[in-house]
């Protein structure tokens, strides 16, 4: 939340369209500014706005200073030259260790699952126009734990399979979700409270999957299904990379398609976008992301509601700010967790009980401002 | 209702035996009250019937008659022992909290206007096990018995917290809005009880069964215990039904009516907390049985308060105990929590109800 707060403070007075607050975004027309960037034949032209260049930096600060806190402290704590002597590849064998084998796995794979959740988050919540949207709220995440836990508890399968399994549970939860809105549109709380009973009835699947194991295979199940970043190896770091190098650059090449769909399908049909199509590809994208970070870490609440609406909110993007938002994404996740493994030191408390406990509160706050905003 | 609510209502799974006909409709009069009647007497039937079923069936294979000669006839036997020492309490436990949830259920129904209300799914019995579970880990309390003062504080807790996010200024929740705002508050509870018992696997074992709703190893005791509470709330409840009656026409022309809203609201609270946490502490979180059975009440007497309370009281034991039986029959040979087996059974009730064009106020 650092970050947030940095980027906050710095910004100067905020220009009258870049703060989408609740009031002002509607009655103020909202200025574009910034600087185009064309190639000389101008097949590509891209507009960039100096805040979110700004917000990116400053979320990349960030994200080094997390880093940077997270390798270096700890049980064993070690210099920032010996961290970097142990990632070339020429530490002493004691801190090679700790670095290698010990805090980088688990880092790598909380800066990717962050991201992949922040950016899953934010397309859900662009094509259905609400940010509780997001695929934890509406089952999809649930769906994912209980693929992934039929492979680990009944299959007791490997990484490549509680992926898959993840996978599909994943995809077929939001299909069933999707047959269930059909004639009735995706946008608005329907949506949300539809999803929330897909989302109930998944977790007494989960329950009665948890109370078929024996006890110590509930307690593992019961950590995984809670979210937990603990004893992740560099198969769990390899799986989300490989996800998020495949998926987000894609997810990139669509956003700005996706900003003209956040116009309307009438608008953006008229911009020369296949609504139904682009809907499509990037569901399954952001499907397929969510599941793969479920598949690592377990089911972890609140990233995928909040990073995205935090990033929108401080770069002032008119449209869905995909890349801030991984960025957001991974630094909320590592900073969560390095919170949890210093503030409970010696206890081993997953890092899905800190996200939960904060995105409540976040989820309850989102409440309370959108009732003032008048009553939708 | 309306036509079309009604089309819905006969998508429900109908778990309960003989409780209505559904092809009859809700008559009015003289008949009417005849009608519904004889739909109580049907119902109580039913709940006679899982009663037995309840005792009858389970781990242990008992031949019917013998079950039968035993429960007039305790003898001492090992079989007389399971019966009247195990099933016989599980199935009134099952009686008590699904009277309980049944009964709240409709409470809070009626009380918001809203189809949705389940204290399942407004996190009040999530509440009551955030509160089982700071007796269970910070002070050591190991018996059923300690829960139940935890369990009710918790149940207020977190139903004044649903009910202050849920609800917009002075206007009453939407549906949606409070579902939602329910959702946010299981969220915040659901994280908290994680992590404490995660950093107490003692507390963890403890919880385990609990969690999921199960009516298997509580007996006497807990019924003694609980009984204080589900009875007070029972009374309120039923008192406060002719009131809700006119509260269903909108707060101002309720208080036309002469009814005190807001003495009527605080009263419901309190007794929706008491039959929740009283049931909570007693048989775990379950959810669903207080969404489930005054919509079918509804749909087979009508909106009048006063039967749909009296039949919510019936049908929802009906459900309860039909579905821990048919958790021990699928399960075997250990069993599947009741929880588990009402979540199956309400949360696709849960979806269609949201899937209705338009969400009626009550």
């Amino acid at each position: 939340m650092t970050a947030v707060r940095e980027a906050k403070a710095s910004a100067p007075e905020p220009s009258p369209g870049s703060r989408p607050g609740p009031a002002t975004a509607r009655d103020l027309p909202r200025v574009v500014t910034g600087r185009v960037v064309r190639t000389r034949s101008g097949g590509v032209s891209l507009l960039v706005r100096r805040r979110t260049v700004a917000v990116t930096a400053a979320l990349l600060v960030a994200l080094v200073a997390v880093m940077g806190v997270t390798l270096t402290t700890g049980d064993f704590d070690l210099t920032v030259t010996e961290v970097l002597q142990a990632l070339t590849g020429d530490g002493t064998g004691i801190a090679d260790f700790v670095v290698n084998t010990l805090r980088m796995p688990r880092l790598v794979t909380a800066l990717c699952v962050g991201a992949a959740l922040a950016v899953s988050g934010a397309i859900l919540q662009s094509i259905t126009g609400n940010p509780l949207g997001s695929p934890d709220i509406i089952g999809f995440t649930n769906g994912s734990a209980v693929g992934a836990l039929v492979v680990i508890v009944v299959l007791h399968g490997s990484m490549t399979q509680i992926a898959l399994g993840a996978l599909i549970g994943g995809l077929a939860t939001a299909l069933a979700v999707h047959l269930l809105m059909i004639g009735r549109g995706i946008q608005g709380f329907r949506l949300v409270v539809v999803g929330i009973g897909v989302s109930a009835l998944l977790l007494a699947v989960n329950s009665y999957l948890i109370t078929r194991a024996t006890f110590q295979e509930a307690l593992e199940a019961q950590a995984w299904l809670i979210g937990s970043l603990g004893n992740r190896l560099w198969t769990h770091a390899h799986a989300i990379g490989i996800a998020v190098a495949v998926l987000l650059p894609l997810a990139l090449l669509l956003s700005r398609r996706l900003s003209m769909v956040e116009m309307g399908d009438t608008t953006a049909m008229a911009l020369g976008v296949d609504v139904t199509r682009t809907c499509t590809v990037l569901l399954v994208i952001s499907v397929a992301l969510a599941a793969f970070a479920t598949a690592v870490t377990g089911p972890i609440w609140f990233i995928a509601l909040a990073a995205p609406q935090v990033a929108r909110r401080i770069t002032g993007s008119s449209g869905p700010a995909l890349l801030p938002s991984a960025l957001m994404g991974a630094v909320m996740l590592a900073l969560s967790d390095l919170a949890v493994q210093r503030l409970f030191a010696p206890a081993l408390l997953p890092v899905g009980t800190a996200t939960g406990c904060v995105g409540g509160l976040y989820l309850i706050w989102l409440l309370v401002t959108e009732s003032r905003k008048s009553r939708a | 209702m309306s036509v079309e609510s009604r089309v819905v209502s006969g998508q429900q799974p109908r778990p309960l035996e003989g409780a209505s006909d559904p092809a009859a409709p809700p008559p009015t009069g003289r008949t009417g009250a005849a009608f519904r009647g004889l739909g109580l007497v049907l119902a109580l039937a039913a709940l006679v019937l899982v009663g037995l079923l309840s005792i009858w069936v389970g781990t242990r294979g008992i031949p019917f008659t013998a079950t039968w000669n035993v429960l007039w006839n305790p003898d001492g036997s090992e079989t007389s022992v399971i019966i009247h020492d195990y099933r016989i309490p599980r199935t009134v436990l099952g009686l008590l909290v699904g009277t309980a949830l049944g009964l709240a259920g409709a409470l809070m129904q009626a009380l918001t206007r809203n189809p949705l209300a389940d204290p399942g799914m407004l996190g009040v019995n999530l509440g009551a096990s955030a509160g089982v579970v700071v007796a269970i880990a910070f002070l050591g309390i190991a018996a059923p018995l300690g829960y139940v003062w935890f369990a009710l504080a918790g149940a207020a807790a977190a139903s004044v917290g649903v009910f202050l996010l849920g609800s917009s200024g002075r206007k009453l929740a939407s549906p949606e809005r409070l579902v939602v705002a329910g959702a946010a508050v299981t969220a915040v509870l659901y994280a908290f009880n994680w992590a404490i018992l995660l950093l107490n696997p003692r507390a963890f074992d403890q919880f385990r069964f609990w969690t999921v709703g199960s009516l298997a190893g509580r007996y006497h005791d807990i019924v003694l215990m609980s009984l204080p509470f589900i009875a007070v709330g029972l009374v309120i409840a039923l008192v406060l039904a002719p009131s809700l009656n006119a509260l269903a026409m909108g707060d101002q022309m309720g208080r036309a009516l002469g009814v005190n809203v807001g003495r009527t609201r605080a009263l419901g609270a309190v007794a929706v907390m008491l039959l929740c946490g009283a049931a909570t502490a007693a048989a775990g979180p379950i959810g669903f049985v207080g969404l489930a059975v005054p919509h079918i009440a509804r749909f087979v007497v009508g909106p009048d308060q006063r039967w749909v309370f009296a039949y919510s009281m019936l049908i929802a034991p009906v459900l309860l105990i039909g579905s821990d039986v048919l958790g021990r029959v699928l399960g075997a040979p250990g069993e599947v929590q009741v929880g588990i087996v009402t979540a199956f059974i309400g949360a696709p009730l849960f979806i269609a109800l949201c899937r209705r064009r338009k969400l009626v106020m009550l």
